[in-house]
């Protein structure tokens, strides 16, 4: 027998917030947390601008012993953060460090989309190159294996069920939640903490600035650098930050009498082959729309019923072809396109992290019944001018809102989607 | 270097890694590192860098290999100190 799954906590720290409570108050407002990036600036970057949550090493050395801080790349400090922040927001308590007892229930699917190249540039490469290779010491192994982020989750909640990292380019957050989703559905686990996190490097970043598809033109507005859906649009301003969600069965919710955030309804995973225009850096728009349709049919959602979109646009070329793929995967005009918004405005794109910190924000959304704005796209592409009406510039209330959709598209041509249901008891 | 000075500069640098707080506050020439201290055995190999920066000195691996106590970590500092 399949299972229902509920989200019962939110984790999430983020450029423009850390904890549930400021990050929702600063997607109300649609506030930026996007600021000028030193070291970008240093090395020759053409964008100077980055999303970097703030105050995360008094937040780490808070809350982890000082023999797991020595072993944490920033990837991992901002994984665990947000994947602990979701325990607890569950009303689960932290495991005590000397207990040998195993939570065989629930497991964690932490994604990264890049991983531990802070790891990689500040360390393995000098040190190699200078053939010191004794100095690396102990932790460089856990710092760069690719499941190094999830390991360290599940040593500190002693989980027990599976513990993996995925990564999947920009979808890697979505992906992680979808797959955890399927897990408790078919019953072999009660609770998965899925989600994802990316460091803060500009090393990670470092390729991104040469393919030219950040943005350039904005280095001395920060605030106003991402601009999804617009005219002048320039390409995405990186970011890091780490999101987990706890995803729970509803029976194992109900039995212990958690708080419900929202309903996971649904869940999509494809890629499009690089087929039909898609390639390593683009998406094929037929699997998009197949990917979103996936979504809906596992939920049992008719594409009518949703009410709003959290997409994956990230102020590139893409973005015009991202609303025609959601318009015609949801069967819409462009006059009757759900109200879409782009997290990404605000925060940057987060990469490995993106999905999973949307996601939180769509839950939130859904909760709250609303849709965050989507900044600084005054101006509305030409080719999305169509579906202007549907993007809100500033906080619209969506008293009614049922169904919300999160989609996050990667390089690879991977496509991963999640559908969301008030929780209404 | 006196004895005491090298003691104490050891406990500092095992410190971060210590999992039984409570053992420091006895600590001695006979605590063992991984019986008593909890320290993790894979973070010896750090600890013995630690060594080697703080006390400006070279410890081969063969030489880590006998460190057991506290007190074997200042033995082996002040022989490769001299």
């Amino acid at each position: 027998m399949t299972q229902r799954v509920v989200v019962t906590g939110l984790g999430v720290i983020a450029p423009n917030g850390n904890g549930i409570a400021d990050f929702e108050m600063a997607i109300r407002k649609g506030q930026s947390g996007l600021r000028a990036n030193a070291a970008m600036a240093e090395s020759g970057f053409g964008c100077r601008v980055a999303g970097v949550p703030q105050g995360v090493d008094e937040i780490a050395e808070s809350m982890f012993d000082s023999d797991i801080l020595l072993a944490m790349n920033s990837g991992h400090r901002l994984a665990c953060i947000a994947a602990v922040d979701a325990w607890t927001d569950a009303g689960l308590e932290r495991p005590a460090a000397d207990s040998d007892e195993v939570d065989w229930d629930t497991g964690a699917i932490l994604g990264t989309g890049v991983g531990g190249m802070d790891t990689i540039a500040q360390k393995v490469v000098p040190l190699i190159n200078a053939g010191k290779v004794r100095r690396l010491g102990s932790t460089v192994v856990e710092q760069v294996m690719a499941s190094g982020i999830s390991a360290r989750v599940s040593g500190l909640l002693a989980l027990g069920n599976q513990v993996t990292t995925n990564s999947s380019a920009c979808s890697t957050g979505s992906e992680a939640i979808a797959e955890g989703f399927e897990r408790i559905r078919r019953g072999a686990a009660k609770r998965m903490i899925c989600g994802g996190a990316e460091g803060e490097s500009h090393y990670i970043w470092g390729g991104f600035d040469s393919m030219r598809v950040l943005c350039r033109g904005f280095n001395e507005e920060p605030e106003k650098a991402s601009r999804p859906m617009s005219a002048s649009a320039g390409g995405f301003i990186p970011a890091a930050g780490g999101g987990a969600v706890m995803l729970e069965s509803l029976d194992s919710a109900i039995e212990r009498g958690a708080r419900i955030h929202a309903e996971v309804a649904g869940a999509g995973i494809n890629c499009g082959g690089h087929r039909n225009g898609g390639s390593m850096t683009a998406p094929n728009p037929n699997s998009v729309q197949r990917c979103v349709r996936l979504a809906l049919d596992s939920a049992g959602i008719a594409p009518a019923e949703v009410g709003a979109i959290n997409g994956h646009l990230t102020a590139t070329g893409a973005d015009p072809k991202e609303l025609f793929a959601w318009a015609k995967a949801l069967e819409r005009t462009p006059e009757t396109l759900p109200p879409i918004t782009s997290t990404k405005s605000m925060i940057g794109h987060a990469l490995g992290a993106a999905g999973a910190i949307e996601a939180v924000a769509t839950i939130l959304m859904l909760k709250g019944g609303y849709i965050h704005p989507s900044i600084n796209c005054e101006d509305v592409h030409a080719e999305i001018e169509p579906y202007a009406a549907s993007i809100p510039h500033q906080l619209r209330e969506l008293p009614d809102l049922r169904v919300a959709v999160k989609a996050g598209f990667g390089f690879g041509d991977v496509n991963a989607c999640i559908v969301f249901k008030k929780w209404e008891g | 270097m006196e004895r005491q000075e090298a003691f104490e500069k050891v406990v500092k640098i095992l410190t971060p890694h210590v999992k039984n707080m409570k053992a420091l506050d006895s600590v001695s020439d006979t605590t063992n590192i991984l019986d008593d201290l909890k320290v993790n055995s894979a973070r010896l190999v750090d600890v013995v860098l630690a060594f080697e920066d703080e006390f400006d000195i070279e410890i081969p691996d063969e030489d880590v290999d006998l460190v057991n106590t506290v007190g074997d970590c200042v033995n082996l500092i002040l022989e490769k100190s001299s």
